[in-house]
């Protein structure tokens, strides 16, 4: 499938038991599909209709929860399709979103030492997760995968699997998507805060637990804060929303240590700025978009 | 008023009725995962239906109250001790502050609940004082109980406020726990990509609950399930039951490489990978949550109707425990 802008084609409707509604809209990942999610989720919100609890935009799909006996499933599904129509239909494509800048160790020892301890049975028994990737995706090293890594931004798809966990996808033409399988077992052990990588998606693990994900390096700062004790998680405890768009910024272990160091002081805060995503823009000319996007991070 | 725990039991976590509205950034709804039996543990202890209760898993606590206090026990069947003396559970039981209550052997089932009147007064997190131990949110402290600690309870209700005056349950109202058990499922979502042979199969055949069961979610042995063949799709991975990364159902149904079912439960991870086929319905959650490992299952198809019919059928039950 190559990137086109969202297509006037129906999305698939089918139903999770008496309350879940599943809409599939495309069956393969692209910008266009989750951009649709995102919009269509958006829009649902905005209605505010009573009976649906739990509005999820995910990757290239929209789940969403409700009550039958308030709002039975034959009117829901005819909102939902009203909504899918409009998004269809509206000429401009652009979500009100943000960039977030996310400081990342890369290569540090805290993901290499559990790595390490997953190697029996990995696709790469005696190399890291890093020089797998490179070698999968056709590049010369590992500090290549880092540079393709962080050179350009990331969307935000989807936030779940566990509490505040990111599923991201790079803003690139599909040839250029970095893409990695997930490991042969999962892991049962991830440190809170890796960078994985699985299929065509990043995400930074906001707890500490089991993942299949390939691991590259360490977020700096928190993205889940239960306690609420940073700045940037005062209104809720979960950082990422979809449709957040990330640059992913490579620090060494000095910087790494000072922004713990902020953290631990509750004086660190994300640097970020309002941006509109703009679907045809994204695809027309990815990279002079993402120039622009970091000019808007960057201030002005 | 508050509850010394003495021992833990194996997780025992504080319940109410879940926290909706927060699964679009991963925190599933929780909540009682047998929610009729902690309803009937609410009712008996003279408390209305939302009070946060004590889910036992297996092994329960052993606990004493600082002052004198009113509890209730219901679900999965075990001995109830107070000073080492047996007690009826389904009923409301009056302790004098000191009195030690502990707990046996489960006959049968897997999870118990304890209301306490007044309810268990932890915080309320987004919405809800139930714990989701994985992201270590509400309940008390986020995680399952220890030794040691000391749980609030809040202000006795009564019938002015909401409290409920049955000191006791019916037999004909209990719920059972045996160890066949038959659950209605909704096909669906990605059941097109089953083999009608696989599909049949899921629908047909009896499944054994594993050991693999809790909060988030409940693995069944059986045959082997075929998928259709494919060229996957780009971003979805390469076995044919997986799927670009979407939304989970709570109550769906997972067969990660055509190998024991999954069906994911109120702790549910709220995504992945994994194509789902078919979901329980709302009326049949709580007789996962009242399986026991080993227990024989069969998953029958059922249309959307009469999943709502079930509902409100389910809703009759309820509205007796109240009545």
């Amino acid at each position: 499938m190559t990137d086109t802008a969202v297509q006037r084609t129906d999305a698939r409707y089918t139903w999770g038991g008496d309350e879940f509604l599943f809409v599939e809209i495309a069956e393969a990942m692209s910008l266009a599909a989750n951009y649709k999610a995102n919009a269509m989720a958006a829009l649902l919100t905005a209605r505010g209709l009573t009976g649906v609890s739990d509005i999820c935009p995910a990757n290239a799909s929209l789940l969403l929860r409700f009550n039958p006996d308030i709002l039975p499933p034959d009117r829901l599904e005819a909102e939902v399709r009203g909504v899918e129509d409009e998004v269809a239909h509206s000429s401009h494509q652009t979500l009100d979103t943000r960039i977030i800048e996310v400081p990342v160790w890369y290569d540090d020892p805290y993901t290499r030492e559990t790595g390490a301890r997953f190697r029996k049975g990995h696709q790469k028994p005696d190399g890291t997760d890093l020089d797998f990737a490179a070698e999968e995706n056709g590049l010369d090293s590992p500090a290549e995968f880092i540079r393709r890594h962080h050179e350009s931004p990331w969307l935000v798809s989807m936030v779940g699997f566990v509490a505040g966990l990111p599923f991201m996808f790079q803003i690139v033409p599909q040839k250029d998507q970095l893409e990695v399988p997930k490991y042969l077992s999962p892991r049962t052990d991830t440190p809170a805060l890796t960078v994985g990588h699985g299929g065509c998606f990043a995400c930074i693990y906001s707890v500490r637990g089991a993942g299949g994900y390939q691991m590259f390096g360490i977020a700096a700062a928190p993205i889940f804060d239960p306690a609420q004790r940073l700045d940037d998680f005062r209104d809720f405890m979960i950082f990422f929303r979809p449709g957040d768009i990330v640059k992913f910024r490579p620090v060494e272990e000095a910087e790494y240590r000072d922004i713990q160091a902020q953290v631990d002081a509750g004086t660190y805060t994300y640097r970020h700025a309002p941006v509109v995503f703009d679907l045809q823009r994204a695809l027309d000319d990815p990279a002079a978009y993402n120039l622009d996007l970091l000019e808007r991070l960057h201030g002005h | 008023m508050a509850i010394n725990i003495l021992e833990p039991g194996l997780a025992t976590t504080v319940q109410d009725q879940g926290r909706p509205g927060y699964y679009n950034v991963g925190i599933p709804q929780g909540g009682a995962m047998d929610s009729l039996s902690a309803e009937m543990a609410n009712a008996l202890a003279g408390n209305s239906a939302v009070e946060a209760v004590l889910e036992c898993t297996y092994l329960g606590p052993r606990f004493t109250t600082d002052a004198d206090a009113v509890i209730a026990v219901a679900g999965a069947p075990v001995d109830v001790k107070v000073n080492g003396e047996p007690r009826p559970q389904w009923s409301r039981l009056q302790l004098s502050a000191g009195d030690e209550v502990s707990f046996g052997m489960l006959r049968g089932g897997t999870r118990y609940y304890i209301g306490v009147q007044g309810g268990i007064d932890v915080p309320v997190v987004l919405g809800s004082r139930s714990t989701y131990t994985l992201g270590a949110v509400g309940g008390f402290e986020g995680r399952a109980l220890k030794a040691g600690d000391v749980l609030p309870v809040g202000p006795a209700l009564d019938v002015g406020t909401g409290g409920a005056e049955r000191t006791e349950l019916e037999e004909a109202l209990r719920p059972s726990f045996d160890k066949e058990v038959t659950v209605r499922v909704l096909p669906g979502l990605y059941d097109h990509r089953l083999t009608e042979e696989g599909l049949d199969t899921l629908l047909s055949a009896t499944w054994t609950l594993t050991p693999v069961a809790d909060r988030t979610g409940l693995r069944y042995s059986g045959p082997e399930i075929a998928w259709k063949p494919r060229t996957q799709p780009f971003g979805a991975g390469s076995d044919p039951s997986n799927i670009v990364d979407a939304g989970y159902a709570v109550g769906s149904i997972q067969i990660p490489g055509g190998k024991e079912p999954i069906v994911l439960h109120r702790d549910a991870v709220s995504g992945g990978g994994y194509a789902m086929v078919a979901t329980v319905i709302s009326a049949d959650m709580d007789l996962l949550a009242r399986s026991a490992p080993g227990t024989k299952t069969l998953f029958r198809a059922v249309t959307l109707e009469e999943a709502l019919a079930a509902r409100a059928e389910g809703r009759k039950v309820r509205s007796q425990i109240w009545g």
